[in-house]
């Protein structure tokens, strides 16, 4: 079944994708006067990393980078420990309520969060009148909304990683005399890394992607600013600095990028997996 | 937020074979940090979503420099009388279909593409659309801007190149319609590949040898494709859509970048940029978390074909 023509329309299509991330890569290279030319050349005779030197010089862009990542990998830590946790419960513990939890989780998925900006402003503003580091312009409750907001997906997927650990190793293990915890973390915790790795990615993306909580939460603190801000800072209304905003993008692109072909491998097995089943 | 990463577990869930003197307490324990932050962060803001839209709640109130005062379903009397919204809810509606039929129809044919070509092109799309996939929402609306750029942009140099002179200096984004189609090509770019991975591992896990019993009978690949492949994928489908619908919905960072926070007046908004903007722009809170409240509701509804979606397809919790 295989034929030429879809060979062609793959990599014409695969092109047509690229092109737009190309685009990206090439500006940033392109020396300023390259980029203000009326008739854009698709290729650079002369690559230079101006634009982003002007970002990361000027705009104070490595700070907010800086932010960004700090942000992004206290979620990750804590999504590894809270999602584990709530999986191993949820698939290895019997108890009442268990399938209420599970369907509220599958329901925490659906709510557009977005619409919780505004009174999530709010109570991270009254919560900084009493603890300081946890109110309005501080990283700590960005940390925490977007650790929440990446929970009940964790959970979910970790989940199916858990239940696919074999029973009959948590038999043997009480068989030994493993204490509940020693089983949990000794035994249970290592069989289920790669499923970590793959659900602490998913949260690294979407901490380093969100743009609506980090500018309704630090919305006037210049220092705090994470990456998305620090993007639209560099976006004037009339004089557009392209060449430093596509390196801006350029330098935010790359870390998930190679989380994503970190995790790759573990979504299309959890989909084939899915869908076997 | 997706369905990616669910595994079929080996065993069942449900299973009590391991059932432990003090499992309940021991649940309540390890549950007890992700609930505690959930109900704090999740749950109870979204009660106080509800709470505030019952109110009139400005910039005064909020300050403290104006007493509460309760309005019942006021805000939303206000809100469906005003014609702005229905063009909004429109507007957002008509948009995310636009973008939810675009993403499947691309993603679902190029994974019909993928699966019968060689393994090198193969491997390139995926590549590409990884990538694209991968592209924060950020980065990608700012492509897409400078791809669409009205005088330093690729494509009106390609357009004008090819002998349409008339769009040398076109500006895309000033135009409602036309903001909003590059909008939606954006979204259709960084989305399809989800479509394309789920599709594609779902014709993968259709036995060979149906598609070559049906060949050696003499079935053309497009009675192959319509009579058998698309019906086996029907459960994926209908997930991948509703998917899709969730997530288009509930477009914020794209329009609010590419549009400069809703064009022109407002003729780009969609609801929730319209939520953000009525309460922070505005400083009607009150009436924010209205609109917030109203595209709750529609999203659980949604929720609710899914869930029986899923209960449908086999694989629900």
């Amino acid at each position: 079944m295989k034929s030429r023509i879809s060979d062609a329309i793959c990599v014409i299509a695969a092109i047509l994708v690229a092109v737009p991330l190309y685009w990206m890569v090439l500006s940033a290279l392109k020396p300023e006067g390259e980029i203000r030319s009326d008739s854009p050349r698709p290729w650079t005779l002369e690559p230079t990393l101006d634009a982003f030197r002007r970002v990361l010089d000027v705009e104070g862009f490595g700070r907010y980078f800086l932010n960004s990542a700090m942000v992004a990998l206290l979620v990750v830590g804590g999504s590894i420990v809270l999602s584990f946790l709530s999986a191993v419960a949820l698939t290895r513990f019997a108890f009442k309520g268990r399938t209420v939890l599970l369907v509220m989780l599958l329901v925490a998925q659906m709510v557009p969060v977005e619409a919780l900006t505004i009174p999530l402003f709010f109570l991270v503003q009254s919560v900084g009148e009493v603890a300081p580091a946890f109110g309005l312009n501080q990283l700590a409750p960005l940390v925490l909304v977007n650790l929440a907001f990446s929970l009940p997906f964790a959970i979910w997927m970790l989940r199916g990683f858990v239940a696919a650990v074999p029973r009959e190793l948590d038999e043997a293990a009480t068989l030994d005399g493993a204490s509940r915890f020693q089983y949990v973390w000794r035994v249970l915790f290592p069989l289920v890394a790669p499923g970590l790795v793959a659900t602490s990615v998913l949260s690294f993306i979407h901490s380093w992607n969100d743009f609506l909580f980090a500018k309704t939460l630090i919305y006037s603190s210049t220092d705090n600013r994470t990456l998305p801000q620090a993007l639209l800072v560099f976006y004037q209304p009339d004089e557009q600095d392209w060449g430093a905003i596509m390196a801006g993008s350029t330098l935010m692109t790359i870390p998930v990028l190679i989380f994503f072909v970190l995790v790759q491998r573990h979504l299309v097995s959890g989909l084939a997996g899915a869908v076997k089943g | 937020m997706t369905v990616v990463g669910e595994r079929r577990p080996a065993g069942p869930v449900t299973s009590k074979a391991t059932e432990r003197v003090g499992d309940g307490r021991a649940a309540v324990r390890y549950l007890l940090p992700a609930g505690v932050l959930l109900l704090a962060v999740l749950a109870y803001p979204l009660y106080q979503l509800v709470q505030i839209s019952l109110y009139d709640y400005n910039q005064p109130q909020a300050s403290g420099a104006a007493p509460l005062r309760f309005l019942g379903l006021d805000n939303y009397g206000e809100l469906l009388g005003d014609p702005q919204f229905w063009s909004v809810l429109l507007a957002t509606v008509v948009f995310a279909a636009v973008c939810v039929a675009g993403s499947l129809l691309v993603g679902t044919a190029l994974a019909v593409v993928a699966s019968r070509a060689r393994p090198i092109p193969r491997a390139m799309l995926f590549l590409a659309a990884l990538g694209a996939w991968a592209t924060p929402a950020m980065a990608g609306s700012y492509v897409w801007l400078f791809l669409f750029d009205a005088d330093l942009g690729l494509v009106n140099e390609v357009l004008s190149g090819l002998g349409f002179t008339g769009m040398e200096g076109h500006s895309w984004m000033y135009q409602r319609y036309s903001a909003f189609a590059v909008v939606a090509l954006e979204i259709i770019w960084c989305s399809f590949p989800f479509v394309m991975v789920t599709m594609y591992a779902g014709i993968k896990g259709i036995p060979a040898e149906v598609i070559d019993a049906a060949q050696l009978d003499g079935a053309s690949w497009r009675r192959i494709a319509t009579q058998i492949i698309l019906p086996m994928l029907r459960p994926l489908i209908v997930i991948a859509t509703i998917q899709s619908i969730i997530w288009d919905f509930k477009v914020f960072t794209q329009i609010y970048v590419m549009t400069n926070g809703g064009g022109v007046a407002g003729r780009n908004l969609v609801l929730n940029v319209y939520a953000y903007q009525k309460a922070f722009a505005g400083e009607e809170y009150g009436m924010g978390a209205a609109i917030g409240v109203v595209m709750t509701a529609l999203l659980l509804m949604i929720t609710v074909l899914y869930l029986r979606a899923q209960q449908k397809a086999g694989w629900s919790a």
